[in-house]
């Protein structure tokens, strides 16, 4: 089966500046968006989330390269004439007008009935539970009201594709994950694409239904929140989401040698010298000498309630981070100093080319 | 006694100073104002309160003609200069820096910048000859030179408030089907309205205060309210001056509040 | 590098900035910025019997600046009293700018260290004066100080004097009358420069065994100084083309370049002598502006 795509990004390409002072905000990204998704865009600060967005909205034009919707070439389109709206990081919201004709705004501005709109902006209203501030000014509500009026807005003229700027960034922890369910419950109701922008790892990963990791205007990865985790393709995405440990390591056949001899199964189509990644709940620590285990020694330990971190080295000096249950009170645990063996949890260990 | 606390911004003499300075600041003014009401024909020596002076420049036919002069050429030239003050203000901001922008906010403020003596004298000889060239000798110099020279006035809280305005509240309508005319129309103006109603009042102030230019571009018989007053220098300056002065820096005092009302409430 | 998309969007709206400019510079240019070119024209040509031009070139106008010609030999002099009005202008101009520096600046100072609260309302009394019709604020100077006027009167009525002060239409009078009509513009600068000070710096100056008058010098000064050139110039600039404050307050001798300029014109004495002197004040303005934007800028990177 083969999903409908909605939004697609050919080689976009984005460059800002001119001479020696040019900034590749997009460098040559290529992206397909299925119709009715939660896509979330992650990536750290200035590495081109907000500039793709832009290109799809229509407020930029691409240096080069095409934005297509369903199929259609739109990258010259308006955004005005885009059936796409924005929900702005800084909401955006009219100052002078009411709630409800912020929410009312792009179906005036698209020539509707009157009734319609005044129908359609009830039902939005409803939508995110603010029918009781209908008749007040936007700057009498609270930042979270605010945030529900900006998504009213821009889901009102029932748009294919919802942009999504960092909505939830200005808002207090509780609030923002309150809104992360209201997000999620409108989207699975309205069935409307949400493209998602966010540096957040953890909002990406329990909301998504794909995840496009992006690095210094590249698209790093595309796939699920689990294929991210656990199958991430280079050291970038690795390190990027979650914590991880990072071992040098040679393809030898069958597997990759350690620097301290030991030998770890995993598969590797590379040769030569590698990265072997592996989560530090992945790293099990068993008794010193047993047979197949890499022999380290306790560091420190940093104790974090239910999960204790333990800070280990090999024998050549590479330092492995294990997450481990913190034992119960009155049970004895690892100690600081004490020779231990590591394991890997079987398929957890990954070899990564750079 | 007092405990005498090392105050970290006090220097000595200087509030001594500040406060003389504020006196002297509005003692004439003060002066000037009391004497209006003057009962008697001196403005030194007082002889009692009343409105007689007000009433002498109400029945004064010049007076009438030269208030109504300063405020047709005043609302003229507000209105002039505000329109293309706030066009030009829309041109040079809210897009990306363009050839020529610096060369336009130069050209805009150069009002401010020459000394108003070398303007009237360029305007008397320009419009001298095109009122030779034309025989047009009407209140239309007047308010061409007064709209020009009260274009910076009112570009400057309006390009103001286009600045602090937020540039999302654009993209968000046009994101929302707005056409470019209807962004402007429906969201740009309406935020904007405040900084273009107190820039026009600083226009109509302006041109209202004008002296220099006024004098050396008006024809004969179109005194304004200031180039009449200038005139009542040559004889006994009675308490009449006094009242057209305080009348005018009341409308000027209102207008001016009003202003900074406008201008600082910004949401 | 940009695509043809982007460079037609960039095209356009270089193009709209234009156009929306075109009506504001087309007003200026007939109604101010083009009739100062007239101004540079007319200051080399022949001056006309009664007044106006006649056309013809002549370097006159820019050399009876400084000299003037014997009616019956026709040899060059100096002319003496075009010198005392160009010395009356710079002098009294001078006098001015120190004198609204003296009173502004603690009055600024005092702006600045007042509650956040109360600070508005100061400054709005500064802004009042500063918008107020510069005739009717020298009127109101005039009634204070001329013979019959207000001092007089106090003082003679207090017996301190026994015969009137006699201030009015000396250059005394016009320094009066310039300080107290262009105090607002030193003030406000300054407050700007005082406002952005931070006084944390005046308790490491203390801290550092300075003296209040050494932390004035050492600290305050040199910071602040952006301001004070600004304030300067602000005052400098229009006292140097005052023309209502020496006509009100001068009388008909104490004239200033101002009214010179005026006198060649509306007196229909001598047109290119008067636009020779025009450009001349134009040309000392644009240089005191340059002076100003050079300092501002470098003001604005303190410690670079
Ligand atoms: N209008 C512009 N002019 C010049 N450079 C720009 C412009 N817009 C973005 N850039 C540059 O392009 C790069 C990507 O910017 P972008 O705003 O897309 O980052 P981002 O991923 O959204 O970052 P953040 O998480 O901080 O919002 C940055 O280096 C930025 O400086
Ligand atoms: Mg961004």
């Amino acid at each position: 089966m083969t999903e409908a795509v909605t939004i697609e990004a050919r080689n976009a390409v984005k460059a800002f500046g001119q001479g020696d002072h040019v900034v590749r905000a997009l460098d040559d990204v290529s992206i397909q968006i299925r119709k009715g998704e939660f896509f979330t865009l992650l990536g750290p600060s200035g590495c081109g989330k907000t500039t793709l967005l832009r290109l799809i909205a229509g407020f930029e034009m691409p240096t080069s390269g095409t934005i297509l919707l369903d199929g259609a070439d739109i990258t010259e389109l308006p955004p005005n004439k885009r059936p796409v709206n924005t929900v702005f990081q800084s909401y955006a919201l009219f100052p002078h007008l009411t709630v409800a004709e912020n929410v009312g705004f792009g179906l005036t501005m698209q020539g509707r009935p009157r009734a319609e709109v005044t129908a359609r902006v009830a039902e939005m209203l409803a939508l995110v539970k603010l029918e009781a501030m209908a008749g007040r000014k936007v700057s009498q509500l609270s930042g979270g009201q605010q945030q529900r009026v900006a998504l009213a807005r821009a889901l009102a003229p029932q748009p294919k594709v919802l942009l999504l700027d960092e909505p939830l960034s200005a808002l207090d922890l509780k609030l923002r994950k309150e809104m992360q369910v209201e997000l999620k419950r409108l989207q699975t109701e309205t069935g409307i694409t949400f493209i998602f922008v966010t540096h957040d790892q953890e909002e990406a990963l329990t909301m998504s239904d794909r995840i496009g990791v992006m690095s210094a205007g590249k698209l790093q990865q595309v796939g699920s929140p689990k294929d991210i985790y656990t199958r991430p393709v280079n050291r970038f995405v690795a390190s990027f989401i979650g914590e991880t440990n990072f071992l040098p390591a040679t393809v030898v056949p069958g597997g990759v040698r350690l620097a301290t001899g030991d030998v770890v199964e995993v598969a590797a189509q590379a040769r030569g010298d590698v990265t072997l990644t592996v989560r530090p709940e992945q790293v099990r620590i068993v008794g010193a000498g047993e047979a197949g285990a890499i022999a380290a020694t306790v560091k420190f330990l940093v104790y974090f309630g239910t999960d204790t971190h333990c800070h280990l080295a090999l024998a050549d000096g590479t330092e492995v981070v294990a997450r481990v249950q913190s034992p119960a009170s009155g049970e004895a645990g690892i100690e600081a100093g004490s020779a231990v063996g590591l394991r890997f949890a079987s398929g957890a260990a990954q070899v990564l080319e750079d | 006694m007092a405990e005498r606390r090392f105050e970290i911004g006090r220097i000595p003499g200087f509030a001594t100073v500040a406060v003389a300075t504020f006196v002297m600041l509005y003692l004439p003014i003060a002066t000037l104002v009391a004497f209006s009401f003057n009962e008697g024909n001196s403005i030194a020596v007082w002889e009692g309160l009343s409105l007689h002076w007000y009433r002498e420049a109400w029945d004064n036919q010049a007076v009438k003609d030269a208030t109504a002069r300063s405020l047709i050429i005043a609302v003229c030239a507000a209105v002039i200069s505000t329109t293309v003050a706030t066009m030009a203000a829309l041109g040079t901001t809210r897009r990306a820096k363009f050839r020529g922008e610096t060369f336009i906010y130069v050209a805009i403020n150069q009002p401010l910048m020459v000394p108003e003596i070398v303007t009237a004298v360029a305007l008397m000889i320009f419009f001298g000859m095109i009122k030779v060239a034309t025989g047009y000798q009407g209140l239309g110099y007047l308010i061409l030179a007064h709209s020009a020279f009260c274009i910076p006035f009112a570009y400057l809280p309006i390009r103001a408030r286009l600045e602090g305005m937020d540039l999302s509240l654009e993209a968000a309508a046009s994101d929302l089907y707005a056409t470019p005319w209807k962004t402007f129309r429906h969201v740009t103006l309406p935020l904007l309205g405040p900084g273009i109603l107190a820039g026009a009042m600083l226009a109509f102030v302006i041109s209202l205060d004008d002296v220099i230019i006024t004098e050396f571009v008006k024809s004969g018989g179109q005194d304004t309210l200031p180039t009449y007053m200038l005139g009542q220098l040559r004889r006994t300056m009675t308490p009449e001056v006094n009242a057209i002065s305080t009348a005018l820096l009341a409308l000027t005092v209102m207008l001016l509040t009003a202003f900074f009302l406008l201008t600082r409430k910004r949401d | 590098m940009a695509s043809r998309a982007e460079e037609r969007m960039q095209r356009q709206s270089a193009r709209n900035g234009w156009l929306l400019s075109l009506p504001a510079l087309g007003l200026l240019l007939i109604a101010a910025l083009g009739p100062l070119l007239i101004i540079f024209v007319y200051s080399v040509l022949t001056p006309g019997q009664y007044g106006n031009v006649v056309w013809e070139f002549s370097w006159d106008g820019w050399v009876s600046i400084l000299f003037t010609r014997d009616i019956f030999d026709g040899t060059l002099g100096l002319a003496d009293a075009h010198l005392t009005i160009f010395w009356r202008s710079v002098s009294l101009s001078l006098m001015t700018t120190l004198a609204t520096f003296a009173l502004g600046f603690p009055t600024a100072w005092f702006i600045a260290t007042r509650p956040p609260r109360q600070r508005g309302l100061w400054l709005f009394l500064i802004t009042i004066p500063f918008w107020t019709n510069l005739l009717i604020r020298t009127f109101a100077i005039n009634e204070v100080i001329r013979q019959e006027g207000v001092l007089n009167t106090f003082l003679l009525w207090t017996g301190v004097i026994e015969r009137p002060l006699s201030i009015i239409y000396t250059d005394t009078a016009v320094l009066i009358g310039m300080a107290y009509v262009y105090l607002p513009l030193m003030v406000l600068p300054l407050f700007a420069a005082i406002d952005r000070f931070d006084m944390r710096l005046l308790e490491a100056g203390y801290d550092l065994y300075a003296s209040r008058w050494q932390v004035l010098r050492r600290v305050i000064l040199p910071i602040v100084k952006p301001g004070i050139v600004a304030g300067s110039i602000l005052v400098f600039v229009p006292s140097l083309g005052a023309y209502v404050t020496p006509r009100v307050l001068g009388g008909g001798k104490n004239m200033m370049i101002g009214n010179f300029i005026e006198l060649q014109f509306l007196a229909g004495r001598n047109w290119p002598l008067g636009a020779a002197l025009s450009v001349t004040l134009l040309l000392i303005v644009t240089a005191a502006l340059l002076i100003y934007v050079r300092a501002a800028n470098r003001g604005s990177n303190p410690h670079g």
